[in-house]
């Protein structure tokens, strides 16, 4: 599989995981390693980043692992650049998944509130990976006030619902100069499949994972549907066809 | 529209109980094949029809829980700062009238109680007290708040209702979640319940909410107190509340309580009693009629109940808990406002999740997520 890179950063695995929902730490690490996933976003949250012996955090310490810090629970732009800047310096990395999400509900990302947030942050000299809408022009707006990649939802977070917003997604994937990480809602690896063969860079995946009734083995069936995905991507796919070549053509005359 | 004062004032108890009394099998059948359960669903899964249907409803809202929550539980310990109260309710062991030993912790006791708290592996903390405005009113919470906030990462309170301005000054303190009960949105019997006191106000109690929302809160509980009246009647209103709240102030978190009447000094007859087959179905009811809210059980429940319950809907709960003021470093049972039923210890409880596969949860907030104006 072709690399995927990110600014500065190259990954080879071009699946992006979570760390919530699962029934136990040492679940979790086995699932993530077994996902070969380099990028595993982390809620601020949940983690006493005072603590060197906290139990995600120490579950974590792997090479192959990259921290993506998420600022889960804010709801301004405000809030949002201050949990950031606290990551920074306790987490050691300047990558940060803005996510703004008001609504406690349906934990639905607020475009506006993400916009001032990513310019003030890429300013700051974060890398930053917005959690937004399947919104082609916010993602425009995003990639002129800095952002190092747009990652728009396939359905509302946790919802297992796949690719919902597909036709939105693939306006975005046809645009995008940065790269496109479809996030939430992915519920099965043919959704991530899916995902991988419209274009998108990469997926980011938590609940279908974290929720199964094996881990282990779900981690790496995304693996290998991510893999695939993106291979039938590059090996570019046949066209669809809706009707067999015409018996009686409608062109002929013109021979 | 200025409250939920306004949309209660339309309803009329006996209809609701005569419409959830009704509701046929056939109701209850299309709510729980519904993808989307409206009001009038709720009600047919509260109905005496649904009581067949329990097993059914459990698995359902074990599924859908466990989607939005995934395999955690999380975890929290109550703080009884005072059972000082001027009000008289007649069910509660702090009211007024009962001649029991007062008490409310002095700085030093608070940090005592912390100490003991922290060494249990607690991070979420909720502070209670009974309602007695001139020792335990603004000062002594934001005192308390001060004094605790560098030990916890969320602070939640379940004290008498404030007024708008200081919730928001108590917000800016670093207070996170408000829990306040209606106890009974039956009128009438309610102020028969809490005959005196600032507590006998219904409309100022029944309008907190709206006054927390306005506050920007992060997140509000609400529950009825099962024995006052028909639990049935107080549940639907209870839902049409949380229906209301969510739409008007959505930006707020929300979380339902299911306290049971528990043997306290000067305990009164429980004019509806609730089993536990009832209660569950109560809380399954809540999880199909609302997949994201937040589902809370006390330590008034058996343990056998509470290790059960966590996989039939329940997202947050609490262990090892005292309801005396200082009870963590001095237990006093003279003290207490009734009397826990599961007293296993943090361990005990926490390996007993473990073993239904579910992780406790101890951290799910942080005060960096929380613009507090000290900070600015």
């Amino acid at each position: 599989m072709d690399n995927l890179v990110i600014k500065d950063k190259t990954f080879k695995s071009r699946l992006f995981t979570g760390t919530g929902k699962f029934s136990s730490s040492k679940l979790m690490e086995e699932a993530l390693l077994a996902s070969e996933s380099e990028l595993v976003t982390v809620a601020l949250k949940r983690v006493d980043v005072d603590n060197k012996q906290d139990d995600i955090l120490k579950h974590l310490e792997h090479t192959r692992i990259n921290l993506l810090p998420n600022t889960s629970g804010v709801r301004t732009a405000q809030e949002a650049v201050f949990a950031a800047e606290l990551a920074r310096e306790a987490l050691e990395t300047n990558w940060v998944k803005l996510e703004i999400h008001p609504d406690p509900k349906y934990l639905m990302p607020d475009p506006i509130e993400t916009l001032k947030a990513t310019e003030e942050l890429a300013k700051k000299g974060f890398i930053v990976l917005p959690y937004i809408h399947a919104d082609p022009v916010l993602c425009k707006r995003l990639e002129e006030v800095g952002t190092s990649a747009v990652m728009p939802l396939g359905s509302p977070i946790g919802s297992n619902k796949g690719l919902r917003t597909n036709d939105f997604l693939e306006i975005i994937i046809e645009q995008s100069n940065v790269p496109v990480v479809v996030d939430a809602g992915i519920g099965a690896p043919s959704h991530a499949a899916y995902a991988m063969e419209l274009g998108a860079d990469a997926v980011l995946v938590n609940t279908a994972i974290a929720v199964s009734q094996d881990p282990v083995k779900m981690a790496i069936a995304f693996k290998q549907a991510v893999e695939a995905g993106r291979m039938a991507y590059n090996a570019k796919l046949g066209t669809l066809s809706k009707q067999a070549e015409a018996s009686s053509p409608l062109t002929n005359f013109l021979d | 529209m200025e409250s939920f004062y306004d949309i209660y004032s339309n309803q009329n108890w006996e209809e609701i109980s005569n419409s959830i009394q009704s509701k046929t099998e056939d109701d209850v059948l299309r709510a729980l094949n519904s993808s989307k359960r409206n009001l009038e669903d709720f009600k047919a899964l509260i109905s005496p029809a649904a009581e067949p249907y329990l097993e059914q409803m459990a698995q359902l809202s074990h599924a859908t829980t466990k989607k939005r929550f995934g395999n955690t539980i999380q975890m929290y310990i109550p703080l009884y700062l005072s059972n000082e109260c001027q009000n008289i309710c007649t069910y509660c062991g702090f009211s007024y009238e009962n001649k029991i030993e007062r008490k409310t912790l002095t700085d030093e006791e608070i940090l005592a109680e912390v100490a003991v708290i922290k060494s249990m592996g607690y991070d979420h903390v909720l502070i209670v007290t009974g309602e007695a405005n001139k020792t335990v009113g603004m000062d002594y919470f934001l005192n308390a708040l001060k004094l605790i906030k560098p030990y916890f990462s969320h602070i939640a309170m379940e004290v008498q209702p404030l007024d708008q301005e200081e919730y928001e000054e108590l917000i800016d303190s670093g207070l996170n979640t408000v829990l306040v009960y209606q106890e009974t949105y039956h009128e009438k019997e309610y102020k028969k319940h809490h005959p005196k006191g600032k507590k006998s106000n219904f409309k100022y109690r029944i309008e907190t909410q709206d006054r927390l929302g306005k506050a920007g809160i992060h997140k509000m509980g609400l529950g009825v107190l099962f024995g006052l009246e028909d639990w049935r009647v107080d549940t639907y209103l209870c839902a049409i509340h949380l229906d209301y709240l969510e739409k008007t102030y959505w930006q707020s978190k929300y979380s339902i309580s299911f306290p049971r009447l528990r043997p306290c000094a000067g305990g009164i007859d429980l004019k509806s009693e609730m089993s536990d087959k009832q209660l569950v179905q109560v809380i399954c009811a809540y999880r199909l009629f609302n997949e994201e809210v937040e589902l809370s059980m006390s330590t008034r429940e058996s343990p056998k109940f509470r290790e059960n319950v966590i996989k039939l809907g329940i997202t947050s709960i609490s262990a090892d808990a005292k309801t005396d003021p200082g009870g963590y470093a001095n237990p006093n049972t003279n003290l207490e406002q009734f009397e826990i039923n599961d007293k296993r210890s943090t361990f005990e409880f926490i390996e007993a999740i473990k073993q239904q596969g579910y992780e406790p949860v101890f951290k799910d907030w942080d005060m960096s997520l929380q613009s507090l104006k000290t900070d600015k």
